[in-house]
C-alpha cells in the first residue's frame, strides 16, 4: 500500500532529456498503466521509480516520504523485468527466497511465504527446478512469484508479457488481474505497448508522450473523452479515423476523428462516397477500409458479425450524429 | 566410379594431415616419456617403441637433490597466484564492466597495454621492486611478479564475460538488495564459472611453465621452482648431462597440467546461464 507522487520528475542521460517534468499521483492500491509510444520513456520512468536510476531533478514521494535518495531495496517495491531476470543457477524456490535471504528473515518464515506465492500462481510442481528447466510463461509466473515473496507496497512491471505467445498473455494477464484482486492493498504500475492489456487491467491508464504525460485517466474516460489528437489516435483499436480538409471544416474542426465502430454503410445526408479497399472478417465483426477520396489512410468501419465487400465496389458511409470528435489546428478537442 | 576414387582420395589426403599434426604435436612428449623409462646407456640409443622399462629416473629424481621441494614451490605459487589473479581480476572486472566512471575504457587499454611488454623489459625494474619489497628469494617475489603479468588478461577476459551478463539479473538483485559485493559473489560468480575455470588454468599453466622471473628472483635450491630446477639439473660431473632425470622430471611436472585440464574440461559447462532471460 502506497500513494505515490511524482513532482516535476526529470532525468537526463547526458545531454539527452528524456522526462521532460512529469507531475502524476499514483493512489493507493491502483492499478496503473503506462501507455505510449516506443522510446517515450515508459520505462525510464518506471525505473526512477524503482530507484535503479538516479532523479535528476523534482521530488518523488512514497506515502508522503521523499524516496529520491533512497536505495531499490528500501522503497519497498518489486520489479518484473520482460526479460524475466531470473537467476539461473538458482532454483525457482531460491530465486524466490533469495530478497528475504539477503534480509536475513527467519527460514521458516521465507518457506511459509515462498510456499504460499508459489500456490497462488500455481509454480509448486516447478520449486526445485532450474529457470531453464521451465517454459517462458512459467519463467514470467516465476518472476511474478519472486516479485510477491517481497510483499512489496508497489509493483513494478516492464512489458511483463511481451516475450510470451498470444494465448499464454491472454492467461498470464488473467493471472496478473487475479493478483490484483488478491493483493488489493498493493499499489501496482505497469508499462505496456498492448491496447488490450492497459484496457482489461488498468483502473487508470497515463498516456505518456516524448517525456511528458499526456493524458492520465480511467480507460474510459481516455477512449470517451481524449484530450487530444495523440490520445485519441493511441487509444483504441483499431485506431480512431482522422479525417481533415473540407470534411473537417464542414464540422467546424481541423481535424475530425470517428471511431470505426460509429460509422454506419449508410446513403443518407452527409454520407461519404467511396469504393472498397478491402475487408476483414474476424467472425463476431468485420472491418471494411473505404477509401473516400482523401489523402491518408482509408477509412476503417467495423460492422457487427460477418459481412463480405468486394474490393472496388462503390460504398456509402455515414457518421453517425454525435459520435464525432472535433480537434483544432492545435490537435486540442473542441467543445460541442 | 572416378567419383568415388576421388572422395577415397581426399579422405585419405585428410586424414594423412590429421596423423601428421598429431605426430608432430605429441612426438616430443611422446619421446620424453619413452627416455624417461629408459636406464643406463640404453640412454643414449635411439628407439622408438620402449625397448626397456625401469623406474630408476623417477626415483633418482624425486630422492636426490631439492627436486621435490621445488614441485612443492611451484604447486604454491601457481596456486597462490591464481588465486590471486583472480580474486583481483573479479572485484576490477566487476568495475570496468557495470560501474560507470569516467576514463574506463582508457583504463581498460592501459591495462590490456601493459600486457604488451616484454618481460626482459620489465626485469630489472621488477628487480629493484622486489628487492625493495624484501621478498628476493622468496615464493612471493615470484608470486608477486606472475600475478602482474598475469591480471592483464584475466581481467580482460573476464571484462568481456561479465559485460554480457545481462544487466537485468544485476538489477532483480539490487532490488532483492544485494550489495555489489553479494552480486559479484552470489550472482555473477556462478554465472562466470567457464569462464574462471578458462583463464584460471591459464594462469595456472603460465605461472607453472615460467621460467626467466623464477630464474632473475631466486637463487638457492630451496626456493627454486620447477623449470629452473630442471635447467639446472647437474649430472655427476660438469660434462655429463642427466637425460635420464631430465626427462622424468619433465614427465612428473606435465602430469599436473594434464590432470587439471582433464579435471575442468568437464566444469566448462558453456550454456550456463540459459534461463535466466528470455530465450
Ligand atoms: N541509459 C541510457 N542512456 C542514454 N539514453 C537512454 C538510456 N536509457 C534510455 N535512454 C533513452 O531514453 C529514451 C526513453 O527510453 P525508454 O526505455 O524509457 O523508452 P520506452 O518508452 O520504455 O520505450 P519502449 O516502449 O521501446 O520500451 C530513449 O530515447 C532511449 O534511447
Ligand atoms: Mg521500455
Amino acid at each position: 500500500m502506497a500513494h505515490i507522487e511524482l513532482k516535476n520528475i526529470r532525468k537526463s542521460f547526458g545531454l539527452v532529456d528524456v522526462i521532460k517534468g512529469v507531475d502524476l499521483e499514483i493512489f493507493s492500491g491502483e492499478f496503473m498503466v503506462f501507455v505510449g509510444p516506443s522510446g517515450c520513456g515508459k520505462s525510464t520512468l518506471l525505473r526512477l521509480m524503482a530507484g535503479l536510476e538516479d532523479i535528476t531533478s523534482g521530488e518523488m514521494s512514497f506515502d508522503g516520504t521523499l524516496v529520491n535518495a533512497l536505495a531499490p531495496s528500501r522503497r519497498g517495491i518489486a520489479m518484473v523485468f520482460q526479460s524475466y531476470a531470473l537467476y539461473p543457477h538458482m532454483t525457482v524456490y531460491e530465486n524466490m527466497a533469495f530478497g528475504m535471504q539477503l534480509a536475513k528473515s527467519s527460514k521458516e518464515a521465507i518457506q511459509e511465504r515462498v510456499e504460499k506465492a508459489a500456490e497462488l500462481l500455481q509454480i509448486t510442481p516447478y520449486l526445485s527446478r532450474l529457470p531453464k528447466q521451465l517454459s517462458g510463461g512459467q519463467r514470467q509466473r516465476v518472476a511474478i512469484g519472486r516479485a510477491i515473496v517481497r510483499d512489496p507496497k508497489v509493483f513494478l512491471f516492464d512489458e511483463p508479457l511481451s516475450n510470451l505467445d498470444a494465448a499464454l498473455r491472454v492467461a498470464t494477464r488473467l493471472e496478473i488481474a487475479k493478483l490484483h484482486h488478491a493483493m488489493n492493498s498493493a499499489t501496482m504500475v505497469y508499462v505496456t505497448h498492448d491496447q488490450v492489456e492497459a484496457m482489461t487491467l488498468a483502473d487508470r491508464i497515463c498516456v505518456l508522450r516524448d517525456g511528458l504525460v499526456e493524458q492520465v485517466g480511467t480507460p474510459l474516460e481516455l477512449y470517451e473523452n481524449p484530450q487530444s489528437l495523440f490520445v485519441a489516435g493511441f487509444i483504441g483499436s483499431p485506431k480512431m479515423n482522422f479525417l481533415n480538409g473540407e470534411i473537417a471544416s464542414k464540422f467546424g474542426a481541423n481535424t475530425i476523428g470517428i471511431r470505426s465502430e460509429h460509422i454506419e454503410i449508410a446513403d443518407r445526408d452527409g454520407s461519404w462516397k467511396g469504393k472498397v479497399v478491402h475487408s476483414e472478417s474476424l467472425g463476431s465483426d468485420s472491418f471494411v477500409y473505404v477509401d473516400i477520396g482523401m489523402s491518408g489512410d482509408p477509412v476503417i468501419v467495423r460492422q457487427e458479425g460477418t459481412r463480405h465487400h468486394n474490393p472496388d465496389d462503390a460504398i456509402s458511409i455515414a457518421p453517425i450524429p454525435g459520435k464525432i470528435y472535433r480537434f483544432d489546428a492545435a490537435g486540442k478537442p473542441l467543445k460541442h | 566410379m572416378t567419383l568415388d576414387l576421388w572422395t577415397i582420395t581426399k579422405r585419405t589426403a585428410f586424414y594423412a594431415l590429421v596423423v601428421f599434426i598429431v605426430f608432430v604435436a605429441v612426438f616430443p612428449f611422446y619421446y620424453a616419456i619413452l627416455t624417461s623409462f629408459k636406464s643406463g646407456t640404453d640412454l643414449f640409443r635411439v628407439t622408438y617403441w620402449p625397448v626397456s622399462f625401469s623406474w630408476d629416473n623417477y626415483i633418482s629424481v624425486l630422492s636426490t637433490g631439492s627436486f621435490p621441494r621445488n614441485l612443492l614451490n611451484s604447486v604454491f605459487v601457481a596456486s597462490v597466484t591464481v588465486l590471486a589473479a583472480l580474486f583481483l581480476a573479479i572485484t576490477a572486472s566487476f568495475a570496468l564492466s557495470r560501474v560507470r566512471f569516467r576514463g574506463r575504457s582508457l583504463l581498460l587499454m592501459t591495462i590490456l597495454a601493459v600486457s604488451m611488454f616484454p618481460q626482459i623489459a620489465v626485469l630489472a625494474g621488477l628487480f629493484e621492486v622486489i628487492r625493495f619489497l624484501g621478498i628476493y628469494n622468496t615464493p612471493w617475489a615470484l608470486i608477486f611478479s606472475y600475478t602482474i603479468f598475469t591480471l592483464p588478461f584475466t581481467v580482460w577476459v573476464l571484462t568481456t564475460f561479465m559485460r554480457d551478463l545481462p544487466i537485468e539479473i544485476e538489477e532483480a538483485a539490487i532490488v532483492d538488495g544485494a550489495t555489489p559485493w553479494i552480486i559479484i559473489w552470489r550472482v555473477f560468480l556462478p554465472l562466470l564459472w567457464p569462464a574462471l575455470v578458462t583463464t584460471g588454468l591459464l594462469a595456472f599453466i603460465a605461472a607453472w611453465n615460467e621460467f626467466l622471473f623464477a630464474l632473475t628472483f631466486t637463487s638457492s635450491n630451496a626456493t627454486r621452482t620447477v623449470p629452473v630446477a630442471i635447467a639446472l639439473l647437474s649430472g655427476g660431473s660438469q660434462y655429463e648431462i642427466p637425460w635420464g632425470n631430465i626427462m622424468a622430471a619433465s614427465v612428473i611436472v606435465t602430469v599436473p597440467l594434464v590432470v587439471l585440464v582433464l579435471i575442468f574440461q568437464r566444469k566448462i559447462i558453456s550454456g550456463l546461464t540459459a534461463g535466466g532471460v528470455k530465450g
